[in-house]
């Protein structure tokens, strides 16, 4: 037989190969059998990492994607093993992270006919994808899963869903790799409008007050260098989303922090202060923006954006600057003029110092007799790892803490949950990040409810011997929502309290090392321990029960009515 | 500005599975009804055109209309007020024949509403008429009033733009010289 002619299997094996593939996520059902099968003899090629639910399969696709810059790849079962993966591509649709999820598909003759595991995944799938795509006939794999990975990974990024029939795995074709790099109806990076870069960089010229907001646009075109030459030559200060994190380096002097609902104070002021608003990469989300009639009135804005329905989408804007950040940054630093605006970058200091009195002290110093705090074990942890560790997190005080009080050296260093919010995230994607960057730390923050979501991929920590640092900031409860209980409920605590496991224990029954620890003496020497100790880690940080993440503003507030705290 | 107004979505995409729902779902998320709908495949071979009317506010309307251009399958999508198109819709008025023959002026009436007899038999007599809405409302009034009717039909609006070409024409082989000057 010609060796061209193989198993529709087969052709999609190659197909990932060709991609660039290296690395799988997934779980095995009846459906993808014959996949699986032949997985079997690509196994020096593709490493597979079995998770212990899809869902997590998929949060660690997206994990190895945000760490990587490459396209995450899950490969799951018809039916419940398709339904299971919708989180984590609702997520990847949220926070533009490319991934694509092959799952099986009853043979093709049974389509329709509420065949045993058959699900409508395209159906399901679309409102959550970039495009999803049926393949029913063997034929059709190398078009169909090349421009699945040119769709997921080009423009701005998101999931793709291949939905695999079972007979097109079985059946026969004669294969050739086509790679897919042009679709019609499809122009991932437009051209940028020269007059549009003129009229940006001709404001920013005439701004006094500029301030630049910086989203994970900047970090997914890789345009990090040229964001900081854009910055440093017209001094302007900048802020990031809490997905913009680590695209500038934390002690970098015009980095002024972090934007929204939990942010830092001075970048949630400036924006109502400043005379130029430059977005870039960013999409206006209301935690960043809060009640929009009240933001930003004053400012002239420049939106920097690779998707034209973004922009304005949110918040009118002056000048669309629409294309891909790195080309466009560039084309605007050059026409800038050098500028310095001392006055206004050191106006940030005034901000930063009532934070840090009113707030940050409190949090990573406190008194010695209060229990442990949040922010003090993030901090320490961080600096342990000396700003060089992946911060990944999952949802609730814990993921506000770590992005508050984590600081970064290198870009690409934060995973986390950012337009969706799903707990239960942050342990597998602590599993795709460490598959994705093995040579870096990653540290997990995680709390005591969103772990138990997701907490059975410890059997694939187990297996794979991964090195992931867990740090579990226990406080007993479903904290985030307890806040808002306490601040706007009446202190109602409405099902938030949780009886809880030893998760210390837990680890230790998946062969993790593991450890308690809940008094401010043996902080520092139980982190020494964890990071010491080569392999998986758990540290469960007793903390304060009735802690809580300030400061805040209130959900569809002004962005400058910050709570600093209790009153 | 926050009036809502009588859009005419045009859209032109490749001919794949699954693309009207794709539209459809980004107008349910906003809360848009679509009034009328008409898919048929376009001048060009392989594309195929929908044209979908919505009242919408001017700002919700082009934000719609992004983020259907976004989808990939998507080649264009645009939208038009009245006032920049020629449109029509088809309307169909089943009646009964006996009626319909005593009925006094019927030549007149016909003429009146440009309208064409399809179909005549011993039951029922089908007329037809295109034009705007109001047009082919009318004439059902006025058969609802006289003689009854026994079924309507009325099709989505079909529509082109006054202005001289079709953009997607212009967009597709701007595509074209791109692609060229690239090899
Ligand atoms: C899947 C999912 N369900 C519910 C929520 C709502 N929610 C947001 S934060 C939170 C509490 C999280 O509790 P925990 O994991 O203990 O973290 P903490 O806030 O205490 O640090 C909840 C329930 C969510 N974001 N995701
Ligand atoms: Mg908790």
């Amino acid at each position: 037989m010609d060796k061209n002619v193989i198993t529709g299997s087969e052709a999609l094996l190659r197909t990932l190969i060709a991609e660039g593939v290296d690395t799988i996520f997934g779980y095995p059902g009846g459906q993808v059998i014959p996949l699986y099968d032949c997985l079997y003899d690509y196994s020096d090629r593709l490493k597979h990492i079995l998770a212990r639910h899809e869902q997590g399969a998929t949060h660690a696709a997206q994990g190895y994607a945000r760490v990587s810059g490459k396209t995450g790849v899950v490969l799951v079962t018809s039916g419940p093993g398709a339904t299971n993966t919708i989180t984590g591509i609702a997520d990847a649709m949220m926070d533009s992270t490319p991934i694509v999820v092959i799952s099986g598909q009853v043979p093709s003759p049974l389509l329709g006919s509420d065949a045993f595991q058959e699900i409508d995944v395209i159906g399901i799938a679309q409102p959550i994808t970039k495009w999803a795509y049926q393949i029913r006939k063997p034929e059709e794999i190398a078009w169909a899963v090349s421009r699945a990975f040119y769709i997921a990974s080009t423009g701005r990024p998101g999931p793709v869903v291949i939905d695999f029939a079972k007979d097109a795995q079985i059946g026969l074709v004669d294969y050739v790799y086509e790679k897919v790099s042009r679709i019609r109806s499809y122009q991932p990076v437009p051209e940028a409008d020269a007059e549009q870069i003129k009229t940006a960089a001709r404001l920013i010229n005439e701004a006094e007050k500029p301030f630049a907001l910086v989203g994970q646009g900047v970090i997914l075109g890789g345009a990090e260098k040229e964001l900081l030459a854009f910055l440093e030559k017209a001094d302007i200060p900048a802020a990031a989303t809490m997905l913009g994190l680590s695209a500038m380096p934390s002690d970098y002097r015009l980095n002024k922090g972090m934007l929204g609902m939990h942010g830092n104070v001075g970048p949630n002021r400036k924006t109502n202060d400043c005379d130029v608003l430059i977005a870039i990469g960013m999409r206006f989300d209301d935690r960043v923006t809060g009640n929009l009639q009240a933001y930003a009135r004053q400012a002239k804005i420049i939106h920097f954006d690779i998707d034209l329905s973004e922009i304005g989408k949110n918040v009118p804007v002056d000048v669309s600057v629409w294309g891909d950040a790195k080309e466009t940054l560039p084309a605007v630093t050059r026409l800038l003029n050098p500028a310095t605006h001392t006055e206004w970058t050191g106006s940030f200091a005034a901000d930063e110092q009532e934070e840090y009195e009113k707030v940050v002290e409190k949090e990573i110093h406190p008194e010695g007799n209060r229990p442990l705090q949040m922010g003090e074990v993030v901090r320490k942890v961080s600096d342990a790892a000396e700003s060089d560790a992946i911060l990944v997190t999952d949802v609730g005080q814990n993921q506000m803490m770590a992005v508050r009080y984590f600081r970064y050296n290198h870009t690409r260093s934060v995973v986390t949950s950012g337009g969706l919010g799903t707990m239960g995230f942050g342990l597998p994607a602590a599993i795709g990040a460490k598959e994705g960057a093995p040579d870096r730390i990653v540290c997990l923050f995680t709390g005591d409810g969103g772990l138990q979501m997701t907490l059975q991929e410890l059997g694939t920590i187990m297996q794979e011997k991964l090195d992931i640092k867990i740090i579990v900031l226990n406080n007993n409860y479903l904290g985030m929502v307890r806040q808002w209980q306490e601040l706007f409920f009446d202190k109602r605590y409405s099902a938030t309290t949780m009886a809880n496991p030893d998760f210390a224990a837990i680890a230790r029954a998946y062969g993790i090392r593991s450890r308690k620890v809940a008094k401010r003496e043996e902080l520092d020497e139980a982190i020494a321990e964890m990071f010491n100790s080569s392999g998986a880690f758990m540290l469960v940080a007793e903390v304060e029960t009735h802690g809580m993440v300030y400061p805040m503003v209130p959900a569809g507030a002004a962005i400058t009515h910050i709570i600093m705290g209790k009153s | 500005m926050n009036t809502k107004q009588l859009y005419t979505v045009i859209i032109f995409s490749e001919n794949t599975v699954g693309l009207l729902n794709q539209i459809t779902i980004i107008f349910t998320r906003r809360q848009l009804n679509i009034e009328t709908l008409s898919v048929s495949p376009s001048a060009i071979q392989g594309v195929h055109k929908f044209t979908i009317t919505t009242f919408a506010e001017k700002d919700m309307i082009d934000k719609v209309v992004k983020q259907i251009d976004k989808r990939v399958d998507i080649l264009k999508a645009y939208y038009n007020t009245d006032e920049d198109l020629v449109h029509q819709e088809i309307a169909l008025y089943k009646v009964s024949a006996e009626l319909f023959m005593k009925l006094k002026g019927v030549e007149e009436l016909i003429r009146k509403y440009n309208a064409r007899v399809l179909e005549v038999n011993e039951d029922c007599i089908v007329l037809e008429k295109s034009g705007h809405y109001e047009e082919t409302q009318a004439l059902f009034l006025e058969l609802s009033r006289s003689i009854g009717v026994l079924q309507f039909i009325r099709s989505g609006r079909i529509a082109i733009t006054k202005s001289k070409v079709e953009r997607l024409s212009d967009m597709l082989s701007a595509m074209e010289k791109k692609i060229q000057a690239n090899q």
